[in-house]
């Protein structure tokens, strides 16, 4: 018997390319400017509320209190809509430089968000399984410059640990060392294999940031990363962080504070970048969903799949990826979850192969070395 | 191995210890020195004892946000029993009824605006006090003990009510606990207020409970219920760890025993409460009636003794036992724990049925935590305390230990996640990270007034154990403060 193909396959607005693919591409070389930022939200961001299916008949509910009301969101197509406080990400997608992939998950399954977070950030299938980070294995795919990426944290996350050398970047308040100083702890740290290039790396972070934008707030943490990412010997891979996601109470006052916040960050990052913003994509993507309905306190509980963002004038934006599997109580996962129907990990490996004109076989392969194999995704970024 | 005594009191001081005082005598027998530790620990030392108690900031901090919460309207109200502000008072003023005049809504803002400064100011004062203890301790293995527990139960001052109650949560519910049976230390941390509101257990109803079939009838399209979170982190994050075998349904099975575990003096029937704002109280109203399948076995109980039979599995489970003796095992000796030590850890546990000495001895006794080499990095906190304690600080003067701590990283009973901070290198040694403590040493050194030699202090901080790379590199510096400055970012200081 031959299964009608899933209903639902979406390719909203603009409308063309295709996510499943024949593994034979001819992949162009792309400039080797490209820029590729990835904005982790910790805590289990809610897909439901960001990218919302209000044209699902079950979807109102679900999320009764919760559910937004279609007439004050921004309106994407006849099925989905945006929140109504991603003001500058409407834009984006109208602009055709916004992609949202829904119903999505890395292979995770369970609800801790400590596991979640370590499979998304490893690129393992399990947690804890894989040492290093993808984005730390994408550095090594990537000819090699002086400080090929950065964080901007005072730590470096688990997603860019692993072998090539990192940096990390964050304002700091407190008063500058001596520039006698800086050198002496230089050559104190010679002989220590660890805190040598570390300290390196820290002294070059600290030259790139100058004295400019060095403020905590969204905005100034936009504007931070596009003056590294703009210079032209300045990084070229980046990793955000973003906490606060966890909603299990009050979520949508809560909600629409995290979901302002990020859409002014990428506004920033997008408006300082100037024309580098033609190069950039820039992934958002959260370790999982959160419960279809509303919990008994006016939020939500721990879920499966949620939604990845993509922004970024080289993204092949204004459409909605989607392999919709309903908010019906039978098609959730376990009968409470958005059920995952494409793999953020392909949606990971593409548009980090096609940002930088990687071999998507072998980019897949290395950023997700016990990957599924499952179907794999294109033409999310201009080639 | 053989190890020299030198080498032996550089762990005792440095591996389980804050660090050196320059006051501090070396201890003649560093494992001895250790257990004595056990008899001086202070449960409720003078620095703590000195804080405001929390009860009426708490308690003008409610009623406030209960006001607030009735003008916002249903939409932002949470079901019952007890409202719940938002994460932080909303900056902007909330939207008011129009009819309110002009000057009762300025009243009313500068009374937030008051009470905002003052649950900072408590948040402040409660770092500062912790820190002071940790500096003039005599018991500095206790103390990180305390440190270690009150990590393991992590709370979040993101919500401000938390950070009313959180130095109380350290003083009643893990201090009076780190030395005696995990068990009751588990329920100390369940009942307390700070937890029962930072992972929103206290308003968690069950939906067959009277309130909840009530509510179901009245409001049929609100949802009154169930919060599974606490439930779920105890198992994952406080007892038996992740991936040790429970399901999703016995997370739920749990959040339905553990609802009636709730907050007195709250929310509309608080009148009624028969206890004070901040006990303690099960409210038999919210409690899912029946009994319970959890991890294969069927809890009978009625009321609040059905959740405590349920943590009382919990804490002797051996996967409590494990999950607890790799902690430890990792804050004190190294990254990747040996697994025989776990092994030999979780038996003591497991014998003692939870009798935290007996774990705590084990690891004392263990050869594998006296090997030579510094293997961990250490924490800001434990940083910074050793920095200062190297300085012979015994209070903070004009400086503030939250806003030190925030700038290095690791704010004070704010790390993000319920999973709290975690204990490895790879967390905290980072580029921006090293020039941050850079930045914090200059400043130290500073503050020490070029009154101590960092020559005369290295070997003292780190016997046996200072390189010629560091020696050369206080021999060289240009001025004392810059010498002091490198002592306290040394490689050798960084580590443990």
């Amino acid at each position: 018997m031959i299964l009608p193909r899933r209903q639902f396959l979406r390719f909203a607005a603009a409308g063309a390319g295709a996510i499943l693919v024949s593994p034979h591409i001819a992949f162009a070389n792309v400039p080797g400017d490209r820029r590729f930022i990835f904005i982790i939200q910790r805590g289990a961001a809610d897909g439901l509320n960001t990218v919302i299916p209000y044209g699902d008949a079950a979807y109102a509910g679900l999320r009764r209190e919760l559910a937004i009301d279609p007439a004050s969101a921004i309106k994407l197509d006849g099925h989905f809509a945006l929140n109504p406080a991603m003001v500058e990400t409407g834009k984006m997608f109208a602009r055709g430089q916004a992609l949202f992939v829904h119903a999505t998950a890395s292979p995770y399954r369970d609800r801790s968000h400590f596991d979640g977070q370590n499979v998304l950030e490893t690129g393992g299938t399990t947690p804890y399984a894989q040492r290093d980070g993808w984005m730390n294995r994408l550095v090594s795919l990537l000819p090699q410059t002086k400080d090929e990426a950065i964080a901007f944290a005072s730590t470096v996350p688990p997603a860019l640990r692993g072998p090539a050398e990192v940096t990390s970047f964050a304002p700091s308040a407190l008063p500058q060392p001596t520039d006698d100083l800086l050198a002496r702890v230089g050559r104190m740290y010679q002989a220590d294999a660890q805190l040598h290039g570390m300290w390196d790396a820290a002294l070059s972070a600290r030259g790139m940031a100058g004295t400019e934008n060095r403020g905590q707030k969204p905005e100034d943490l936009g504007k931070l990363a596009a003056t590294f990412l703009s210079k032209p010997d300045g990084p070229r891979i980046a990793m955000l962080e973003t906490g606060g996601w966890d909603t299990h109470t009050g979520q949508q006052y809560r909600l629409t504070a995290q979901l302002t916040a990020l859409d002014t960050m990428l506004a920033a990052m997008r408006d300082s970048l100037g024309p580098i913003w033609d190069q950039t994509v820039v992934l958002v993507a959260t370790e999982f969903g959160r419960t279809a309905a509303v919990n008994g306190t006016g939020g939500t509980d721990h879920g499966t799949a949620s939604v990845a963002m993509l922004f970024g004038g080289a993204v092949k934006g204004g459409r909605i990826l989607a392999d919709w599997p309903g908010l019906a109580q039978n098609a959730l996962y376990e009968e409470r979850d958005l059920k995952p129907t494409i793999g953020l990990d392909s949606v990971i490996a593409a548009a980090a192969a096609e940002s930088f004109g990687l071999d998507p076989a072998r980019a897949a392969r290395t950023l997700f070395p016990a990957g599924s194999g499952e179907s794999r995704i294109e033409g999310l970024v201009h080639s | 191995m053989s190890l020299s005594n030198l080498q032996a009191q550089a762990i005792a001081l440095n591996r389980f210890g804050l660090g050196v005082r320059p006051d501090d005598a070396p201890p003649a027998n560093p494992k001895k020195w250790l257990l004595d530790q056990f008899d001086r620990f202070e449960v409720k030392p003078a620095a703590f004892a000195a804080l405001p108690p929390p009860g009426s900031l708490a308690r003008a901090y409610f009623q406030e946000v209960g006001e607030l919460i009735k003008k916002m309207g249903a939409a932002a109200a949470p079901a019952m029993p007890a409202p719940t502000p938002p994460p932080a008072m909303p900056p902007a003023p909330p939207p008011v009824a129009m009819a309110d005049d002009m000057r009762a809504k300025l009243q009313r803002q500068e009374r937030r605006q008051a009470l905002n400064v003052e649950v900072r100011d408590t948040y402040r004062l409660a770092v500062n006090a912790r820190m002071r203890n940790a500096l003039t301790t005599d018991a500095p293995f206790a103390e990180r003990l305390a440190s270690f527990w009150s990590n393991h139960f992590a709370l979040s001052v993101e919500k401000p009510q938390v950070g009313i109650y959180a130095a109380d949560f350290e003083l009643t519910a893990i201090r009076p606990h780190i030395l005696g049976r995990f068990e009751d230390m588990l329920i100390a941390v369940e009942q307390h207020p700070a937890m029962l509101y930072y992972l929103d257990q206290f308003r968690s109803v069950g939906p067959n409970s009277p309130f909840g079939a009530r509510a179901a009838l009245r409001q049929p399209n609100r949802k009154t219920g169930l919060n599974e979170n606490l439930a779920r982190e105890i198992m994952e994050l406080h007892t038996l760890g992740v991936r040790t075998g429970y399901s999703q349904a016995d997370v739920t099975e749990f959040a339905r025993a553990m609802t009636g575990w709730s907050v007195g003096g709250l929310g509309p029937m608080a009148a009624q409460d028969n206890v004070e704002l901040g006990a303690f109280m099960f409210r038999s109203g919210i409690h899912e009636p029946g009994s319970r399948a959890i991890i294969g076995k069927t809890y009978a109980q009625s009321g609040e003794a059905q959740a405590r039979a349920v943590l009382h599995d919990l804490a002797t489970s051996p996967a409590t036992a494990r999950h607890i003796s790799t902690k430890l095992a990792r804050h004190f000796v190294a990254d990747d724990p040996p697994p025989a030590l776990i092994d030999r850890m979780s038996r003591a546990f497991v014998s003692s049925r939870g009798g935290l000495p007996a774990v705590y001895r084990v690891l004392i006794d263990a050869p594998e935590a006296w090997t030579p080499g510094a293997r961990k990095f250490k924490t800001p906190w434990d940083w910074t305390v050793s920095s200062l304690r190297a300085l012979g600080r015994r209070d903070l003067g004009k400086m503030d230990a939250s806003s030190m701590l925030n700038q290095l990283g690791q704010p004070i009973w704010k790390p993000g996640s319920p999973a709290g901070y975690d204990d490895l290198s790879a967390s905290w040694a980072a580029p921006d990270a090293l020039m941050r403590r850079v930045e914090l040493a200059q400043r130290f050194a500073a503050a020490a007034g070029g009154q101590v030699d960092a020559r005369d202090l290295a070997p003292r901080l780190l016997p046996g154990q200072v390189t010629p790379a560091t020696a050369a590199a206080l021999a060289q510096a240009e001025s004392g403060p810059t010498a002091l400055a490198l002592l306290l970012v040394s490689p050798e200081f960084q580590r443990r």
